[in-house]
C-alpha cells in the first residue's frame, strides 16, 4: 500500500470497503469463539449436573433408616443370648447388629435390666431396602418366605410400628459387616487426622522451599534442576507417591502401616509440589516495585520477604494450599499401597493407629454386593463432595476477599 | 521530542555554589553480562546540591543512579569497577553493609510504589525498623514532619489510616518522597520522580526538591530538560554509557562545551 498517496474521496471509500469486508469476518470469528466457549461450559456443567443427580437419587435414601417398634424383655439371662429378648417373629425384621448391642444395656443402662419395655429398634437391611423400594420381595422370583416377610412388614407399617427415621448411625458408626450398622464415622476421623498431618507436613516445608527458590536461590544449574524436578513431581501419578511412602516412611523409618501418620506423610509428599508451585506463583505476582521500595529503604532480603512479599502473597498461598489439600483428601491410590484401604470399624484414637479415609471407605463399600452398601456408597460420595465443595468455595472466597489493586 | 529551550526561563536556574563534594565517583564501569552500560564515569556530586542526570533513553542514567545505593546488587550478572567514595567509605566495596548504606542514601522511584499499608505505616515502617524512633509520640511526630516536608500534610492529615495505594498518582509519589526522607538520609536519589504526573503535581514536587536540597544531596534523573534547568544546580549529560559533559546547569544549557550536548538540548536527538 502506498502510504504517501494523496487521500482522495475514492481512496477513502476503497479503504473503508476493505475494512468493512474484514470487519464482517472478524465479527463472525468472535461469535464462533464465543459459541465454542459457552458450548464447552454447558457441556461441563451438564456432566456435573448428571453426576450429582445420579448420586443424589441413589444416595439420598441412605440418610433415612427404617426403625421398628418391638417389645423388649430385658431379663438378665436375655442379655446374654439377646435373641430371646424379642419375639421370635421379629428376628428377621430387627437388625442383628441392634440385637448384638443389647448386651451393652447391662453396662450402659443398668436400670433397664429386669424390666420389659417398648423400644424402637433398628430394622434389618432387607426390611429397610424393601420399604425404600430398592428391593422386591413380592415378585415372581421371590421365595414363599420372602413373600411372607413382605406381608408382615406391610402389616407392621399399617400399624405404625415401622417408620423411617434420620440415619444418625451413618454419621456416628464406623464401618460394619452388618450393612444397616455401617457408617462413615471412622473414615471421617481418619480423614481429619490424615489431612491435619498432611497440612502440618507440606505447608511449612512447601512455603519455605518456594520462598527460597523464588526469592533467594541463585539462578544456576542446580536450582534449575530442582525446579524441573518439582514441576515434574506435580505430574507424577499419585500411586508412585504411595510406593515412595511405603519405601521411605514404612519400611525405612518404621512408621506403622495403615496409620494416619503414614497416610499424612505420604499425602504430604504428594501435596508438596502443588504448594510449592502455587506459592511461587503467588510470590511472583507481587510486583517488583514493592521489593525495590523495601530494599531502597534498607530492608534486608529476609525483612522484605517477611514484611512485604509474604503478607501480600498469603491469600494466593492459602488458596493453593486449600486446593492441594482438597486434592489429597480425595486421593485413594497412594493410600491403597500403604494399607489404608482396610476394614476399620473403630475410629482411630491417635496418629499411629490403623485408620481409613473417606474415599477409601467409599471404595470399599462400592465393592460390596448388598443393596444397602450401594446407597451408602452414593451417600458417602455426597458427603465427600460436599466437603470438597466447601473447601474449594472457601478458596475462591479467600481469593475474592483479598484481591488487590496495585 | 523537540525542545524549545528559548521558552525555558534560565534566570530561574539555581546558581551553583562552591559546595564540598559529597560523593566522588572515579572511573565507574558497569557491565550487564557482556553489555558495557557505564563507561568510565567520573563525576562529583556536590553536597546539598541537586544534580540532574539527563540523556537519551537507555544511556545509563538509572544504572548510574542505582550504583549510588547499590540497587544493582539485586540484578543478576552485574559487574562494577571503579570507586564511588562517600567520605571515607567506598560504596562499591563488596564488604560494605548495603542495608546501612541505604539508610544514608534513600531512593524515590519512577513509578510511585507505596506499600499497600496505611499512610502512617508507609512512613513509619523504615524508621521503626532501623530503630531511629520509638513507637508512640516520637514516631507520630516523625510521620507528621515527613509528610509536611513532602507537602502532603493538608491532603492526608485526616486519613493517615487510609491505604497508601488509595491516593492519586501525584500524592503517592509525594508519599514515597516522605517515606524516603523519614529515614533521614544524607543523599536522595530520584529516578524520574515526576514522569507520570500532571503539571501541578510536578510543580509541587519540583518545589519540594528545591526545599529539600537545603538539607539533602540530591541526584535526579529526568527527561524533562526544563525541569533539570529549574531544579538542578549541576547537570550531567550521559550518552550511550559515556558521561559526555558535567557542569553547572547554566553552563550546560547556555554554553555547552560538547557538540553532542548541544544537539541533545536543542532537540536534535530523538
Ligand atoms: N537489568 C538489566 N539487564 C541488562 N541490561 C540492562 C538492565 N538494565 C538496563 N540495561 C541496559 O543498560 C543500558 C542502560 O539502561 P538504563 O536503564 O540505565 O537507561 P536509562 O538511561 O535509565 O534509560 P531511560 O531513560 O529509558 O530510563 C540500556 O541499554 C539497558 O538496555
Ligand atoms: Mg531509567
Amino acid at each position: 500500500m502506498d502510504m504517501t498517496a494523496e487521500m482522495t474521496p475514492e481512496r477513502r471509500a476503497e479503504l473503508d470497503a476493505r475494512v468493512q469486508r474484514k470487519l464482517k469476518k472478524r465479527y463472525r470469528a468472535a461469535k464462533r469463539f464465543h459459541f465454542y466457549c459457552v458450548g464447552s461450559l454447558v457441556l461441563a456443567i451438564s456432566f456435573l449436573a448428571f453426576f450429582f443427580t445420579d448420586m443424589i437419587s441413589k444416595g439420598h435414601s441412605a440418610f433415612q433408616q427404617a426403625h421398628v417398634q418391638v417389645d423388649v424383655d430385658y431379663a438378665e439371662k436375655n442379655l446374654r443370648f439377646t435373641k430371646r429378648a424379642i419375639a421370635e417373629d421379629m428376628h428377621d425384621i430387627v437388625s442383628r447388629g441392634w440385637l448384638r448391642d443389647l448386651r451393652r444395656v447391662k453396662k450402659e443402662n443398668p436400670e433397664l435390666v429386669g424390666t420389659k419395655a417398648v423400644a424402637w429398634a433398628l430394622a434389618d437391611d432387607e426390611v429397610d431396602q424393601y420399604l425404600k423400594g430398592n428391593k422386591d420381595l413380592t415378585g415372581d422370583d421371590n421365595t414363599v418366605e420372602q413373600k411372607a416377610l413382605a406381608a408382615r412388614i406391610d402389616a407392621l407399617k399399617a400399624d405404625g410400628k415401622i417408620k423411617m427415621k434420620f440415619n444418625v448411625g451413618f454419621f456416628t458408626n464406623g464401618d460394619s459387616k452388618i450393612p444397616e450398622m455401617s457408617g462413615l464415622w471412622s473414615a471421617m476421623v481418619g480423614s481429619i487426622l490424615v489431612m491435619v498431618l498432611t497440612l502440618l507436613f507440606s505447608f511449612p516445608i512447601g512455603v519455605m522451599t518456594a520462598i527460597y527458590l523464588e526469592e533467594f536461590a541463585p539462578d544456576n544449574r542446580l536450582t534449575q534442576l530442582i525446579e524441573i524436578n518439582i514441576n515434574n513431581l506435580a505430574a507424577v501419578p499419585s500411586i508412585l507417591f504411595g510406593l515412595l511412602g511405603l519405601a521411605i516412611f514404612i519400611n525405612f523409618f518404621g512408621v506403622p502401616r495403615s496409620s494416619a501418620l503414614a497416610g499424612g506423610l505420604t499425602l504430604g509428599l504428594m501435596t508438596l509440589p502443588v504448594i510449592i508451585i502455587s506459592t511461587r506463583a503467588a510470590l511472583r505476582a507481587v510486583p517488583d516495585t514493592i521489593r525495590q521500595a523495601a530494599y531502597g529503604m534498607g530492608c534486608t532480603e529476609w525483612r522484605t520477604v517477611r514484611d512485604h512479599v509474604l503478607p501480600l502473597s498469603m491469600p494466593g498461598i492459602l488458596t493453593g494450599t486449600i486446593i492441594g489439600i482438597a486434592q489429597a483428601m480425595g486421593e485413594t491410590a497412594p493410600l491403597l499401597i500403604i494399607g489404608m484401604m482396610a476394614y476399620i470399624p473403630e475410629a482411630p484414637e491417635g496418629f499411629l493407629q490403623a485408620a481409613t479415609v473417606l474415599p477409601a471407605q467409599i471404595f470399599t463399600w462400592a465393592g460390596m454386593p448388598e443393596r444397602a452398601y450401594v446407597e451408602r456408597t452414593a451417600a458417602g460420595i455426597l458427603v465427600l463432595m460436599s466437603v470438597l465443595i466447601l473447601m474449594n468455595a472457601s478458596a475462591v472466597l479467600l481469593r475474592k476477599k483479598f484481591e488487590r489493586r496495585w | 521530542m523537540t525542545m524549545n529551550l528559548a521558552a525555558t526561563d534560565l534566570s530561574k536556574t539555581p546558581t551553583a555554589k562552591e559546595s564540598p563534594v559529597k560523593i566522588a565517583c572515579t572511573d565507574v564501569n558497569l557491565w550487564y553480562g557482556d553489555k558495557h552500560a557505564l563507561k568510565g564515569i567520573t563525576l562529583d556530586l556536590k553536597q546539598n546540591e541537586v544534580t540532574a542526570l539527563i540523556g537519551p533513553s537507555g544511556c545509563g542514567k538509572s544504572t548510574f543512579l542505582r550504583c549510588l545505593n547499590r540497587m544493582n546488587d539485586q540484578i543478576k550478572g552485574v559487574r562494577i569497577e571503579g570507586s564511588i567514595m562517600m567520605g571515607e567509605t567506598d560504596l562499591l566495596d563488596p564488604k560494605l553493609d548495603v542495608v546501612n548504606l541505604r539508610t544514608h542514601v534513600g531512593m524515590v522511584f519512577q513509578k510511585p510504589n507505596p506499600f499497600p499499608k496505611s499512610i502512617y505505616d508507609n512512613i513509619s515502617y523504615a524508621p521503626l525498623m532501623h530503630g531511629l524512633v520509638k513507637k508512640g509520640s516520637e514516631c507520630d511526630d516523625l510521620v507528621e514532619d515527613s509528610i509536611k516536608k513532602a507537602g502532603l500534610w493538608d491532603e492526608v492529615a485526616d486519613r493517615l489510616d487510609a491505604s497508601g495505594t488509595g491516593l492519586s498518582g501525584g500524592q503517592q509519589q509525594r508519599l514515597c518522597i516522605a517515606r524516603a526522607i523519614a529515614v533521614q538520609p544524607e543523599v536522595l536519589l530520584m529516578d524520574e520522580p515526576a514522569s507520570a504526573l500532571d503539571p501541578i503535581s510536578t510543580a509541587t514536587i519540583e518545589d519540594l526538591i528545591q526545599e529539600l536540597s537545603d538539607s539533602y544531596t540530591i541526584a535526579i534523573v529526568t527527561h524533562n530538560l526544563q525541569q533539570a534547568a529549574r531544579v538542578a544546580g549541576y547537570t550531567a549529560f550521559f550518552y550511550m554509557g559515556d558521561l559526555i559533559e558535567y557542569d553547572n546547569t547554566g553552563q550546560i544549557f547556555t554554553n555547552p562545551g560538547q557538540k553532542r550536548t548541544e544537539d541533545y538540548i536543542t532537540g536534535r536527538y530523538g
